[in-house]
């Protein structure tokens, strides 16, 4: 096996084990901490892809802010007390089922599907990223822009705690 | 056919994290949680975006497809944190089972 391929499956373990420990762990907490491992492995992955700007994107946004602000949700609205009752399951069975079918129907095409390949060599993204987010990509990374502007001003909006007068 | 790191080792592990995502939204009753599934199904669509970049397609394109969708995943979870928590202060639950109250 090439070094290559251990690593490989060492971060698809965490992101499939993680992934497996949000819906199944019954503590909404550690759903938080599996999420952060199969984000973890999600980011390893990439690396591998030779995505190295986004590898590190996906551990600043979703680690440091998404995630983060998964868990203060969490801490604001489950007491402690009924944070076992807080986290019930509807009906696993057919979660479980509706997982094999769909895992077993991607999988399937995943591996058997004739994919046309054509594989690129490694190089640096980063600065090709740049330069295409202010060149060939400029319109949707501005209207990105005024989307993040619009969801502060509106998470703020939303969660601010109103202030009675009388 | 798995010796070699190939597409299809990351296009298995992006419909695994897709399909746990789904189970996730699907099973659970609590909205903080059906948010992290979420994010798992935004995660599995963004590995095969950049496995096709890297394997198929090439220049830049899945890259900085799968860059957007980070950006409005990150946007979504701070809006719906943001409902959740509203909804709490409202009515102290966020069982989605107890959220019926917009149908009156």
């Amino acid at each position: 096996m090439s070094t290559n391929l251990v690593v490989f499956y060492l971060f698809a373990l965490a992101a499939v084990v993680g992934a497996a420990g949000v819906p199944m762990s019954k503590n909404i907490f550690w759903s938080a901490m599996a999420l952060l491992s199969a984000l973890i492995g999600v980011g390893g992955l990439y690396v591998l892809l030779s995505a190295d700007f986004l590898a590190v994107t996906q551990l600043l946004v979703y680690i440091g802010g998404v995630l983060v602000l998964i868990i203060f949700a969490v801490m604001l609205t489950s007491q402690i007390k009924e944070i076992e009752i807080s986290n019930q399951n509807v009906g696993l069975v057919p979660g479980a089922l509706l997982f094999v079918l769909t895992g077993t129907v991607l999988s399937f095409v995943a591996i058997w599907a004739p994919w046309k390949i054509a594989e690129q060599p490694d190089h640096e993204t980063t600065a090709e990223i740049g330069n295409g987010l202010l060149g060939h990509w400029l319109l949707p990374f501005e209207v990105v822009s005024v989307v993040l502007l619009a969801t502060l001003i509106g998470a703020i909006v939303v969660a601010r705690k109103e202030i009675k007068e009388d | 056919m798995m010796a070699h790191l190939s597409l299809s080792h990351f296009l298995v592990v992006g419909g695994l994290l897709f399909c746990f995502g789904l189970m996730t939204v699907l099973t659970r009753r609590n909205a903080v949680a059906m948010l992290m599934g979420i994010e798992l199904i935004l995660n599995g669509a963004n590995v095969n975006l950049v496995a096709f970049n890297h394997y198929v397609a090439g220049g830049l394109s899945g890259q900085v497809f799968a860059l957007f969708v980070i950006v409005l995943a990150a946007a979504e979870a701070a809006v719906g944190l943001a409902i959740i928590l509203a909804i709490y202060q409202m009515i102290r639950s966020i069982d989605t089972a107890n959220i019926a109250s917009m149908k009156q």
